[in-house]
């Protein structure tokens, strides 16, 4: 496999920053995922390819939408009518999809090299990512492994909710490093490490 | 202005974008019907009132949607994805 190089590198500096008073109430992280896949299915065929994402993941997806389902080393979610973002921190599960998914079941379209996966969790996990989007971040509204598709200026994001304060980022690799410096700024005032 | 995405659920107008007045019917593209042609480019309902549109979630889940919105007060009668208002 070609090695996936980060776009955050040369912005990506370790350790406890901006407001100490309350410690970091804010941890960024670049979780490196090996493998990012997109699922469309066709019109119909929407069961049929959640049958095999938990064939290949082993995870459970329900037909509402943006429902998903985490574990240790992987993550889905449903982020359109239709669509289905596959992550693993393997290498591989592009090209395992693409031999499970028939041409009449649907498309995969490997995104690992093309997106940057980027967690936000803590505390203030909830107010900083409100700076951001105009979505409602309140557990009810977002409860755990549900996902979000939408936009911060031009910047399409997915959010998955991976934790009662943590949420996992999927941006534009090109835009990353933009997006990872805005992050940062924003976080400054709650206190913010990377780990 | 909040549009209530079928999929996604209500959002901000920004995430939206107009794809333009969903009353009318594009002429089959082999017609050389000069009017109906005519009819389908410049001629627009425009009523001040309930407005049939298509708008695209460009900034969410990306679908198309038809919409029914309010000229008079930009309200939102109805949501629906364009592929099942087509039906």
């Amino acid at each position: 496999m070609v090695e996936i190089v980060s776009p955050l590198e040369p912005a990506y500096r370790r350790g406890a920053h901006g407001n100490r008073d309350g410690g970091s109430r804010i941890t960024l992280s670049e979780t490196q995922p090996g493998s990012i896949v997109q699922l469309a299915a066709w019109p119909g065929r929407e069961d049929a390819m959640r049958a095999v994402v938990k064939t290949v993941t082993g995870l459970a997806l329900d037909g509402a939408p943006g429902a998903g389902a985490v574990d240790e080393s992987s993550a889905a979610f449903g982020f359109a009518p239709g669509r289905w973002l596959v992550v693993d921190q393997a290498e591989g599960a592009g090209q395992t999809f693409r031999e499970k998914v028939s041409a009449d079941l649907g498309t995969v379209c490997d995104l690992s090299h093309g997106r940057t996966a980027i967690a936000v969790e803590g505390e203030k996990a909830e107010r900083l990512l409100s700076k951001f989007y105009a979505l409602d971040f309140s557990l009810a509204a977002f409860p755990v492994a549900s996902a979000k598709s939408t936009a911060h200026h031009d910047v399409f994001t997915l959010i998955q909710r991976t934790g009662a304060d943590r949420f996992d980022l999927y941006v534009y690799r090109s835009f990353a490093r933009s997006f990872w410096h805005l992050l940062c700024a924003s976080a400054e005032e709650f206190g913010y490490t990377v780990e | 202005m909040l549009i209530a995405c079928p999929y996604c659920g209500p959002r901000d107008l920004s995430e939206f974008t107009y794809q333009g007045d969903a009353n009318r019917t594009r002429p089959n593209p082999m017609s050389n019907d000069q009017s109906a042609w005519n009819a389908y480019v410049y001629e627009r309902v425009n009523p001040a009132g309930d407005h049939r549109e298509f708008w695209q979630h460009s900034g969410g889940c990306r679908a198309h949607l038809a919409v029914i919105r309010s000229t008079l007060t930009h309200e939102i009668k109805s949501v629906a994805f364009a592929r099942e208002a087509a039906k």
